[in-house]
């Protein structure tokens, strides 16, 4: 597989480290008082999609930044790669 | 019967006679031949046995989709089994061997299971073999793997290497027949990075097999004007003996390249990793049989293989050819043998009306070839006329062609199965090509005639051009004159009762595909796994769409709506050392040295793998015979004067930035809000599921530069958790994180006259007393008049302690100085294993502590668990499952027995429990001699184990067949209140 | 018995046309006491067990395509009971014991193969570790044996010990460990299943649940609607899939496993062998391939298939482990979809809608649980709580933190 690194092209999948669904980024708030429960549905619970994926992968063997892809689980074809820090900050704004 | 079958024509270079062996024999051929063109031009029809009933077989095909003609190769004193005879390049002194036959090939012992085919169809061994039970290992299934396998891995190494490589492209073209030249010279002109890959050993494909003009040139010449002026392009790269075996997500292929035998090369093959923007599947079409009673005997081949093994390669089958086909295309073989003066008896066609003028050919139209005879070789065959009558006719060969099946495989591998195409009776590459890198054009894609061939890959190219944005340049089409095909679907001779061959090589016939019909395996993959159809080395490619057929038959449907197996890489079978190239035995994984490695190897140091580190485990004194003597006189030596140890693998991050230390508040459990300049802290890092991830220490150097450490083997991954944690959780922080795990060297020196020696090396403006050094106290330093380094009070081994970080390239030089300055003190250095038993001794948990399964609590440090900060994995660390009043805790060990060694990896039960899996109790993590106690002791995990000391357990191991008695106790076997840390 | 030699011979000489369907093709009725979705291994053995040992009279298995077509037919055939915690450990030597008597049960050859399963081990710390494993395989009932660098050399001299990376120190032997020809087994269940009774549906698609008062009462499916109280779900990589329509989210995640198989060889490895210092396993099937397998891909899949990158790493390890097989060749290579639990460990559980359960979580790791995994689920179908040996493998288990972890990774499934 290729990820087309925002910065950096198209680099092969074996530079990278994989974690999961980008749903990881939303982590809840300590504070809330069904935290237990909160943390429990982020860390464990997966929607686990046949079809396009938003997914968390490093780029261990590159520049060491943290890109979403959006990839398809059933063809694995690419649709969007961005930088973790674009994407969380949106998320925020 | 030298080489007398030769027409002397051909791509063959008389003029260079090679000399080859088979099974003993000696023979000739001539540069050019592959050993089965070679052995047939030498009358040989007998090559190989098949697998099952070990029939006796001759060659089939011309190529890699050969079923039958499976040699044992011998070259450079290895063996290469189940090697396609059709596919070998000949070479001076090949030697060649049949295979899978007892005592000889001509007389094969195992040749009686034949007689016995009715009782070993299709799925037998699944309804017998089970009684007695206790047979099936001892006897049965010994003999049936004896029986079983072709050919015999060779256990001598390759004196040749392989090699692997990267290329990229924008156009890869797969096949060198003409749409593969036709695409790769348009392209090339335009100035398209283009890389021509062709699995044989000459390009030009099929046209190589027959006599046809383009543009007036034979077709030889015309590949040689095309493959000249390929070469003369710099973007153009054109590859040999290089066959794509898979295709990958987004323009991802591998490419094999082999190299000729005869060549001095150190290396036999290259695995390539092709990226390519685009791809082309210009592979052509292979040929289908026409199953029939007893149509498998040697001298009955394709009959497009009869034309290659005549035009290309010069051999006369024999002089008595007989032709069964369904389509037009086998009437050219009938002409190109009669143009040698081959006598081709008849051609038996089942169509009643096929569209023939040629005057010269003996047709009997509508009618079937039924039977053959001929034990060893072909000697005639049955006929069956469209009238009903039955008659023989003599012949030595028969070239049967059932139509042709377009090379999809590699269209499949990234799941877009074909699509059934009815005008030429069989599967194109699916429509549906969700890959949009590769494109099927010619014969691959049902352009079955050369001008059609021609048109759509021109059009398909420039298509492909105009995605990739370049401008086309000129190019002439060349000149060919258009052509027909015609099919009528003729599937089998339904004619006759005795077997029917289709899968050659696994020996499946008709009779055990409606065997498997009828016993409900009716899907195409139930098919393929009980009868084993398509499943040999030749992958199906001659049987799979016939296969396919006669189960559309049985089940009344369309082959379409049967649908189809979808092809998997490798296209051709590959060995496993073409994946690995040069990453083999002492090159499997990289080695990591230390620092000072070359120090500790001059030192006589014994080195242990820790990962992929080497580190020195003890150091060996001259009059010392046992490791137990270095490693006790380490631990001595360190807690009686001073000792020092590399621990420069333990990861190193630096962290820096206004945040910094909010952060890291947020990374440990435990509390560095208040950590302040110039203090170190032992930190305990969670994972978010609230277990112990990792620990180590985090020192800060000044109001926004801190360091952490981390054990050796997490060093990675507690790296890429604090990007994940800045990147992902917490962006808005201004926070920098590297690591200098190698960048900074790491030195520990430890024991009571610590102080004393690191004084004679620190440069004098820096004060380490206890008083304006304490423990846990850091600073940046210059040590041996202005040395940049880092200085920090830690200790791992309970003594008075210290570790100094310098740049690694000074690493070497330190320790050496450290030897001459600490000659008073005796200072000596210590390794993993002396490491090991003071951390040991000191309780502190270590790698087999923390293994991913243990809680702070487990380890005795619940209350470290800050609840009044956010922190990575505290809340779920409250989870009930983790917080169990009498769960596991971390405790000592000691045997009642100070001489009696308990093991790790033991469990814990109480005194009078049986040795069962509901008693017990906990096991053991580490253990070690401590010459400090004069006595073994351990570390492990006990239930309930905090408010169990000084109880009497045993340690049991049935695994090693031993038990000691222990007494569990605190943890903190040596200086328990840390006295000897603060001096 | 219907299969045995006698039968073979006699249809032999009747030119083989006497033989009836392994299982049969009924039309679907309307009600059944018990449906498994699923028709794989596991599906097949629940329904299986549930007939024979449970007497329930009226189950359908619906499978959406043809029985054993998913991982059941495709895996690398291993079967063993080594695992370090006893919550697994149990479960699996309760399998390995349901191998050994399987032939005879379901009266089909599935070639139950115990020709020994050896993890070799290369430092020190490997080594404590599978001590306690091997005690672990002990203490439940298990076999195991450590052997020494000597031992092992005289077993299987072709691994490396002169030139290796990582050199072999030792290793850890169960005896009873081996292969099973694994078509068979679907094959072998459902025929199985079928003489008892069991409606085997296949391209039957389940599209919906039907609930009524927090229960499930049915299913609707391509071939209609289909009433039952209780159903069974045992569709391992497609349960994320198949539980959303009951609006379950799991803790699974769908990976790709590949697996490889050589061309046919005279035979030259006895026994399963795993690699140590890598993820590698290999053993020889009867017929004289080579099947080994390694790592998953490590990337969310339902395209069974992977890529390059783990052909390479696999094929790394194989020969760190044994050189010779350099020069075999890889004939084929597929991939599956492996429902990669949370903490590595499976799921036999009720779940909160009653009448609905769930088996699922096998990881990579499903073959080898075929037996015990259909015992257990189908006790707990006919019983409605779960027998004590499957009781720990409960969906609810993450959110209190009763892991099952082997391997210590924990939430992170492609790390199992």
């Amino acid at each position: 597989m290729i990820i087309e690194h925002p910065i950096l092209g198209p680099r092969d999948i074996h530079e990278f480290i994989y974690v999961g669904d980008a749903s990881l980024i939303n982590r809840p708030n300590w504070n809330d008082d069904d935290a237990g429960s909160k943390f429990y549905e982020y860390l464990y619970l997966r929607k686990n999609i046949a079809g396009i994926h938003k997914e968390l992968w490093f780029h261990q063997q590159g520049d060491r930044s943290w890109l979403v892809v959006s990839r398809n689980t059933k063809t694995h074809e690419i649709v969007k790669v961005d930088l973790v820090t674009k994407v969380s900050k949106e998320l925020e704004t | 019967m030298k080489n007398s079958n030769r027409t002397n024509l051909g791509l063959i270079d008389y003029t260079t006679e090679i000399n080859f062996q088979f099974d003993g024999i000696a023979y000739k051929g001539f540069q050019g031949d592959t050993l089965a063109s070679a052995l047939m031009a030498n009358g040989v029809k007998l090559i190989g046995r098949s697998f099952k009933y070990h029939r006796p077989r001759g060659i089939l095909t011309s190529g890699s989709h050969e079923p039958n003609a499976l040699v044992e190769l011998v070259y450079d004193n290895t063996t290469e089994p189940n090697t396609k005879a059709t596919t070998i390049e000949l070479f001076e002194g090949l030697i060649a061997r049949s295979q899978n036959c007892w005592p000889s090939l001509k007389y094969d012992f195992m040749s009686i299971n034949d007689k016995f085919s009715n009782l070993l169809s299709a799925g037998f061994y699944y309804k017998t073999f089970m009684w007695p039970s206790s047979f099936w290992e001892k006897l049965y299934e010994p003999l049936i793997r004896k029986a079983a396998g072709l050919g015999k891995l060779s256990t001598v190494d390759d004196p040749k290497s392989s090699e692997k490589g990267f290329l990229h492209c924008d156009l890869l073209v797969i096949g060198s027949g003409p749409s593969g030249l036709i695409s790769a010279y348009i392209a090339g002109l335009s100035g398209a990075k283009v890389i021509l890959v062709e699995e044989d050993y000459i390009f030009g494909g099929n046209l190589n097999n027959e006599i046809i003009s383009i543009s007036k040139l034979s077709s030889h010449n015309w590949i040689n004007f095309i493959i000249t002026e390929l070469k003369k392009l710099p973007n153009v790269r054109l590859m040999l003996r290089s066959c794509a075996i898979g295709m990958f997500d987004h323009g991802v292929f591998g490419i094999i390249e082999k190299f000729n035998k005869s060549l001095e090369t150190k290396i036999s093959q290259v695995f390539w990793k092709v990226t390519s923007k685009k791809a082309m599947l210009c592979t052509g079409a292979l040929e289908r049989i026409i199953p029939f009673s007893n149509n498998d005997r040697p001298g009955i081949m394709l009959s497009g293989s009869i034309r290659s093994y005549l035009n290309r390669w010069g051999v006369i089958p024999s002089n008595k050819v007989a032709i069964f086909t369904n389509n037009d295309d086998a009437y050219i073989t009938a002409k190109n043998l009669i143009s040698y003066g081959v006598n081709v008896v008849a051609v038996i066609d089942t169509r009643e009306n096929p569209n023939i003028t040629d005057p010269n050919i003996k047709v009997y139209k509508g009618s079937q070839v039924i039977n053959s005879k001929g034990k060893l070789a072909l000697k005639g065959i049955n006929v069956l006329s469209n009238d009903g009558k039955v008659f023989y006719l003599e012949c030595n060969t028969l070239g049967v062609s059932g139509g042709w099946n377009p090379n999809v495989q590699l269209s499949c591998h990234t799941g877009v199965k074909p699509e059934w195409q009815n005008d030429i009776l069989a599967f194109i590459p699916g429509k549906n090509n969700i890959s949009t890198h590769l494109k099927a054009v010619g014969a691959a894609n049902g352009n079955f005639t050369l001008d059609s061939c021609m048109i759509a890959s021109e059009t398909a190219v420039l298509a492909i051009l105009k995605e990739l944005k370049i401008k086309v340049k000129n190019y002439k089409m060349p000149d060919i004159e258009s052509e027909t095909y015609n099919i009528q679907p003729f599937w089998y001779v339904e004619h006759g009762n005795q077997r029917k061959w289709i899968d050659f090589q696994n020996d499946v016939t008709v009779k055990d595909i409606e065997l498997a019909y009828k016993e409900n395996f009716r899907s195409v993959e139930h098919l393929k796994r009980y009868t084993t159809l398509g499943m040999g080395t030749d992958q199906g490619k001659t049987s799979n769409v016939t296969g396919l057929a006669i189960l559309a038959n049985l089940s009344n449907k369309t082959i379409p709506e049967v649908g189809t197996t979808i092809f998997r890489p490798p296209y051709v079978p590959v060995s496993l050392d073409a994946f690995v190239g040069s990453s083999k035995a002492k090159y499997f994984k990289p080695i990591r040295l230390t620092p000072t490695h070359e120090w500790a190897e001059k030192n006589h140091a014994s080195f242990v793998e820790t990962g992929l580190w080497l580190r020195a485990e003890w150091y060996t004194k001259e009059n010392e015979k046992d490791w137990r003597q270095s490693v006790d006189r380490e631990v001595n030596s360190v807690r009686n004067s001073v000792g020092f140890c590399d621990v420069s693998t333990l990861g190193k991050i630096d962290i820096q930035g206004k945040d910094s230390q909010e952060f890291i508040n947020k990374i440990y459990c435990n509390g560095f809000s208040k950590l302040a300049i110039g203090k170190v802290r032992y930190g305990l890092m969670l994972r978010e599921d609230g277990l112990v991830m990792d620990d180590g220490t985090t020192a800060r150097m000044s109001d926004n530069h801190f360091i952490m450490t981390t054990t050796t083997v997490n060093a990675e991954s507690v790296y890429r958790h604090l990007e994940f944690c800045h990147q992902c959780l917490w962006p808005e922080m201004d926070v920098q994180l590297i690591s200098t795990t190698d960048a900074w060297s790491q030195i520990a020196i430890a024991g009571p006259n610590s102080r004393k020696v690191i004084s004679k090396i620190i440069d004098p403006q820096f004060d380490v007393s206890n008083e304006n050094f304490p423990f846990m106290a850091c600073k940046e330093i210059s040590i041996c008049g202005g040395f940049r380094a880092r200085l920090f009070r830690i200790s791992f081994s309970g003594e008075l302690a210290y570790e100094i970080s310098i740049p690694s390239q000074y690493a070497s030089s330190l320790v050496s100085y450290l030897m001459e300055v600490g000659k008073e003190e005796n200072i000596a250095p210590y390794g993993t294993e002396a490491l090991g038993v003071m951390r040991i001794e000191k309780g502190h948990a270590a790698g087999p502590e923390l293994n991913g399964t243990v809680t702070a609590l487990n380890l005795n440090m619940g209350k470290m668990v800050s609840l009044t900060k956010d922190s990575i994995g505290m809340i779920l660390s409250k989870r009930i499952g983790l917080n169990l009043e009498d769960g596991p805790r971390l405790v000592g060990l000691k045997p009642i027995k100070p001489e009696n060694q308990i093991i790790s990896g033991s469990y814990i039960f109480n005194l009078k429990d049986k040795l069962n899996a509901e008693n017990d109790l906990g096991y053991v993590t580490s253990s070690c001699y401590s010459p400090t106690l004069n006595s073994y002791i351990a570390l492990g995990f006990l239930k309930d184990g905090n408010n169990r000391y000084g109880d009497k357990i045993k340690v049991s191991n049935p695994l090693l067949n031993k038990e000691v008695f222990a007494k569990v106790c605190n943890p903190i076997f040596v200086d328990p209140n840390g006295d000897r840390l603060r001096g | 018995m219907y299969y045995n030699w006698l039968k073979l011979l006699k249809e032999s000489l009747r030119n083989n046309s006497g033989w009836k369907k392994t299982w049969r093709n009924p039309e679907v009725k309307k009600k059944y006491d018990v449906i498994i979705i699923g028709g794989g291994g596991h599906g097949l053995a629940t329904a299986f067990y549930l007939a024979k040992e449970f007497k329930i009279k009226n189950i359908a298995v619906l499978e959406k395509n043809w029985i054993g077509g998913g991982n059941v037919g495709r895996n690398t055939t291993i079967i063993r009971s080594n695992y370090l915690l006893t919550e697994n450990e149990a479960f699996y030597e309760h399998s390995l014991k349901l191998w050994e008597g399987l032939e005879k049960q379901i009266n089909y050859n599935a070639m139950v193969s115990q020709r020994g399963v050896l993890n070799v081990f290369h430092s020190d710390s490997q080594r404590d570790t599978f001590i306690r494993r091997g005690n672990s395989m002990i203490l439940n009932g298990a076999d195991a044996e450590i052997l020494d660098k000597d031992q092992i050399k005289s077993i299987y001299p072709f691994l490396d010990f002169e030139n290796a990376r990582f050199p072999i120190k030792g290793g850890l032997l169960q005896k009873r460990g081996g292969t099973v020809r694994h078509d068979a087994v679907a094959w072998g269940y459902a025929h199985a299943a079928d003489e008892l009774g069991v409606d085997i549906i296949q391209n039957c698609e389940v599209i919906n649940f039907k609930f009524k008062s927090g229960n499930c009462v049915g299913v609707d499916t391509n071939k209609g609607h289909i009433k039952a109280n209780t159903i069974g779900c045992a569709v391992a990589g497609s349960s994320g899939l198949l539980m959303s329509k009951a609006n379950m989210t799991l803790p699974i995640e769908s990976h790709v496993l590949q697996a490889f198989v050589s061309e046919s060889l005279k035979p030259v490895i006895p026994g399963v062998i795993t690699f140590g210092a890598g993820h590698f396993y290999i053993s020889q099937s009867d017929k004289g391939g080579l099947v080994f397998g390694g790592d998953i891909d490590g990337y969310n899949s339902y395209a069974q298939r992977g890529g390059m990158t783990t052909l390479e790493d696999v094929c790394e390890g194989g020969l760190a482990l044994m050189p010779m097989i350099g020069k075999a060749r890889l004939l084929r290579m597929w991939g599956g979809i492996m429902d990669m639990s949370m903490d590595g460990s499976p799921i036999i559980d009720k779940t909160h809608i009653g009448g609905l359960y769930l088996n699922a979580g096998w990881c990579y790791g499903g073959f080898k649980a075929t037996p015990a995994s259909g015992w257990c689920f189908a006790h707990l179908l006919a019983k409605g709580y779960s027998h004590k040996l499957s009781d720990k493998f409960r969906l609810d288990r993450f959110k209190n933190g009763f892991l099952i972890d082997e391997k210590g990774q924990g939430a992170q499934p492609n790390l199992h």
